[in-house]
């Protein structure tokens, strides 16, 4: 049984990267048809960075999920800070609401945002509402949950003393959470971020019911584009995108691997005076 | 002695509903080592923290040097707490743990420096300063807790379980080292506990809580030999509670015997509870006892037996360095000061009856805190 | 402590932004698109669209047994091994997740076109173009490729969090490896995999990208239909009963799920 499970495990692990193979192999085609090799070129990389439409949409996409991640990661920070001080019954109607988003389709919510707008775009008489604005609304609107799931278990797990042992040496409660409370989150507070930050970055669906021609990301441009021939330039872009995001990957996996092992094995042997 | 610091007045607590603290009234002068003495859930905790400023009562008043406090935050109050699991800043290390208060208070570093190095002195941790709180042990998370607390010269220390955590050894000597600590700094204690034997090592006075009400508030010498009902007399010490009848001053009928006693103030034919503590009984031959009685169980605890006798049906516990085997006929003797005299409370007739001891009765009744859920949504970083 | 006056700015966001166009919704259902009056009209039209919605429901169940059995071993897998490689691997199951899916899809229409790779590399060989693509299985394919990530990290946290001591004991008490993964592992990991079908079955039926792509008109699913009432066919009152109808299929569905799992309203925590 062992043996069986390791081997599917080997193949999934292929499945799941053949796309990945695929885009990067035909980010050095020379013909633009993504399933005939024609030759080896650099000429789409060449391409895409002398390019002025991808990238400006690429810097689009990076702008919403930078501004929506930092919003939603505050917003939801305190919104945990909050819940978590709540009664039960509030706590579960609270933690309801944040279901909501997560359980139901990207589809509904993009659908709905877009009524929504619409529906105010005509009482207020705003002639073209969907934009930046509705777009940011929207990503904040999917990425609070993710905050907000990955924050509480912080705070379950802190030492409910500690906020009162700050209080207790003098802090106000708002120095008590800066100097204390925040350090002992701030790991769900970043993978809370990190989360928000892909998630807005690649977001599709709901991005496509409420975008406006003035704000385009590229996931929406990808998809308009590929009721058209696509531009072999954008496997070279993504190409270079998934390397960004592994190294990235694999930065943070080494500096906690270092983290965990440094915690373990120094930290008895310091026994330095301070002068 | 010496003057009144703290006060609280009438003091009421109630969380949804449910009354945990019923109308208290204590007062705690400067320099003493007070301890809150009770089962869990007494509120011995809530009283703490109402003196803390963490929780507000409900109704009643707080008074600190006469003045009221009820709605000052904590950290306007000049009172600082040891927690019960410590609360150790977890990202600080020992010196910047110790230095917190004095920070906030924006104190010079080299004020700073001084008196944390004086600190690290009197808990015996020099040379600990950059030491990662979490790789300490509890017994020295437990010193640079206190040190946090006290390098801040509060008038008042609040001291929620903070031995819980330690194993006995530690526990013991950490006992006598803050007493020393609470003597040589001349500081106010507020110690909550529900170990009966750490409230009487250490402290000037013990207030024994139960169900949010003040059951008794004395020296521990009072405390442990004229408890005033069933539930302190249970609660403080291991005791024999038996069911008697005051003919008169200086004379209670036991088991339908007259024995002297020392208690007066009772009216005649009152009925009443008797404390015997099973160190004080003496044990003869059958023959000459003032009441005689089968053992039926025996445990060595080293320093002596505990053993348990049936007197026709009530059985008691016996602590004696000779041993008695099972089944063995044997006599008592009580001396007018073995017998304590308490008046009925609702307490009476719940405890002192020893038919269901067995050896691991000490540790029924101490609950143990849980260790904290650690539920974790997988994040990125994971 | 006033501190939970904090999520008063989150919880006034979610009504405006969640459950506001959430009536919004309702209300488009409920109403004409041309007079604006009150009609049942949108929501009678449903069952000419019900094949659809069944088919939806089809091929995305199927495709969450399938992301359930391929992703169980890896699961398991993965948490049988030391920390260090544990990070790695699954670090290696999120990032296919970072790459745009639009992206992912094409290139398995790549692979799966009558012209691909597939059907050249075959072709070769001397066998005939297989129909591959804009088939059932195409789409299945898709959803099970895009969604098997959402299977494996649910059941992975709650793999790791099985005390290992429990599969020791039920070795003591004499059970053998299937008996100790049917009656300890399989029961343990219940929550995982109810919170993996969900998270695999509510994008997978609710999917439009992926039956464009890897479909064909007789693959249409609902979130096609959807989409173009919206962007084409422009009636967003019928799009409107459809979203509300999928809302409330797909809650009735988690429902039922939660079912198994008893009452815990924190299973849905990724």
């Amino acid at each position: 049984m062992r043996k069986v499970s390791k081997i599917i495990t080997v193949i999934i692990f292929i499945f799941l990267y053949i796309p990945m193979i695929i885009l990067a192999v035909a980010s050095f085609n020379k013909g633009s048809d993504i399933s005939v090799f024609n030759g080896f070129t650099f000429g789409q990389y060449k391409a895409l960075f002398e390019d002025n439409v991808l990238l400006p949409l690429l810097l689009n996409s990076v702008i919403v999920a930078i501004v929506s991640s930092l919003l939603s990661t505050a917003l939801g920070t305190a919104a945990a800070m909050g819940i978590h001080r709540m009664g039960r019954r509030a706590r579960r109607l609270a933690m309801g609401v944040t279901n909501i988003p997560l359980t139901n389709p990207e589809i509904v919510t993009g659908v709905s945002l877009a009524l929504l707008f619409a529906f105010f775009g005509t009482m207020l008489k705003i002639k073209n509402v969907l934009g930046f604005v509705t777009l940011l609304i929207a990503h904040i609107t999917f990425n609070l949950p993710y905050v907000i799931l990955s924050v509480m278990p912080k705070l379950r797990q802190m030492d409910p003393n500690l906020t009162e042992a700050a209080m207790d040496l003098g802090c106000t409660p708002i120095k008590a959470f800066f100097k204390v409370v925040i350090h002992e989150i701030m790991p769900g507070i970043i993978s809370g971020a990190l989360m928000a930050f892909t998630m807005s970055l690649d977001d599709f669906v709901i991005s496509y019911f409420v975008y406006g021609p003035t704000f385009v990301t590229l996931p929406v441009e990808i998809y308009n584009y590929t009721k058209k021939p696509l531009h072999p330039k954008i496997y070279a872009l993504f190409t270079l995108l998934f390397i960004v995001i592994l190294l990235v990957m694999v930065l943070m996996n080494v500096l906690q691997a270092r983290d965990a092992k440094q915690r373990r094995e120094i930290a008895p042997l310091r026994k330095k005076v301070r002068q | 002695m010496s003057k009144e610091l703290i006060r609280l007045v009438d003091c009421c607590m109630a969380y949804d509903g449910e009354q945990v603290l019923d109308n208290l009234n204590l007062y705690i002068n400067d320099s003493e080592f007070l301890t809150l003495l009770g089962p869990s859930g007494c509120g011995k905790t809530t009283t703490l923290r109402i003196i803390g400023g963490f929780q507000k009562p409900t109704s009643g008043t707080v008074l600190f040097n006469g003045v009221r406090i009820n709605d000052v935050p904590p950290h306007k109050r000049h009172i600082n707490t040891v927690f019960q699991r410590y609360a150790l800043f977890p990202h600080l290390d020992v010196y910047d743990n110790i230095a917190f208060g004095l920070r906030i208070a924006k104190l010079s570093e080299t004020e700073i420096s001084s008196r944390v190095g004086e600190m690290l002195k009197t808990i015996g941790l020099v040379g600990f300063e950059e030491r990662k709180v979490s790789s300490l042990s509890g017994g020295q998370m437990q010193r640079v807790a206190i040190a946090r607390a006290l390098v801040n010269r509060p008038n008042v220390l609040l001291l929620d379980e903070p031995l819980g955590a330690l194993d006995l050894r530690l526990r013991k000597d950490m006992q006598v080292e803050l007493k020393r600590i609470q003597q040589q700094m001349g500081i106010t204690f507020v110690y909550v506990t529900h170990d009966q034997e750490e409230a009487l090592t250490m402290s000037d006075t013990v207030v024994v809580m139960d169900k949010g009400v003040i059951q008794q508030i004395g020296t521990p010498e009072d405390i442990y030999n004229e408890p005033k009902n069933a539930f302190v007399a249970d609660f403080i010490g291991e005791s024999n509670i038996i069911e008697g009848v005051m003919l008169q001053d200086r004379l209670v009928e036991l088991f339908g015997r007259k024995f002297p006693c020392v208690d007066s103030g009772f009216a005649p034919r009152e009925p009443v509870d008797v404390v015997i503590r099973p160190e004080d009984v003496d044990i003869v031959p059958a023959d000459s006892g003032h009441l005689c009685g089968t053992v039926t169980g025996i445990t060595f605890k080293g320093v002596h037996y505990d053993i348990i006798v049936d007197f026709s049906g009530f059985k008691w516990l016996i602590q004696t360095t000779d041993f008695h085997p099972v089944g063995s006929y044997i006599g008592i003797r009580l001396g007018p000061e073995d017998i304590h005299i308490m008046k009925k409370s609702k307490y009476s007739g719940m405890f002192g009856d020893y038919s269901s001891y067995s050896a691991e009765y000490d540790e029924i009744g101490d609950s143990e805190l849980e260790p904290a859920e650690s539920e974790e949504a997988p994040g990125y970083e994971e | 402590m006033k501190n939970k006056f904090l999520a008063g700015p989150y919880l006034i966001w979610m009504a405006l932004f969640t459950i506001i166009p959430l009536v919004i919704v309702l209300y488009f259902a409920l109403t004409d698109s041309v007079t604006g009056r009150f009609t049942l009209a949108n929501l009678a039209a449903m069952k000419d669209y019900l094949p659809i919605f069944l088919r939806s429901i089809w091929l995305a169940a199927i495709s969450s047994v399938i992301c359930l059995i391929l992703g169980y071993p890896v699961a398991w897998c993965i948490a049988q091994t030391g920390p260090k490689v544990q990070r790695f691997l699954y670090m290696l199951v999120m990032l296919p997740m970072c790459i745009s899916f639009l992206l992912r899809t094409l290139a398995w229409v790549a692979m799966l076109e009558d012209t691909g790779i597939i059907n050249s590399l075959i072709g070769r060989i001397g066998i005939g173009p297989l129909p591959l693509i804009r088939t059932n299985g195409a789409v299945i394919l898709g959803m099970v490729y895009n969604y098997l990530p959402y299977m494996i990290m649910p059941l992975y946290t709650v793999i790791i969090k099985i005390d290992p001591r429990l599969v020791e004991a039920a070795q003591d008490l004499g059970c053998d490896h299937a008996q100790v993964f049917g009656k300890v592992t399989l029961p343990l990991s219940v929550p995982g995999i109810v919170s993996g079908i969900t998270m695999v079955f509510v994008p997978a039926v609710s999917t439009f990208y992926i039956s464009q792509k890897l479909g064909s008109s007789g693959t249409t699913l609902i979130g096609d239909v959807i989409e173009s009432q919206f962007k084409t066919a422009y009636n967003p009152n019928l799009g409107a009963a459809m979203s509300l109808v999928l809302m409330i299929l797909i809650f009735i569905c988690i429902g039922l799920m939660n079912r198994f799992t008893g009452d815990d309203d924190e299973v849905m925590t990724l």
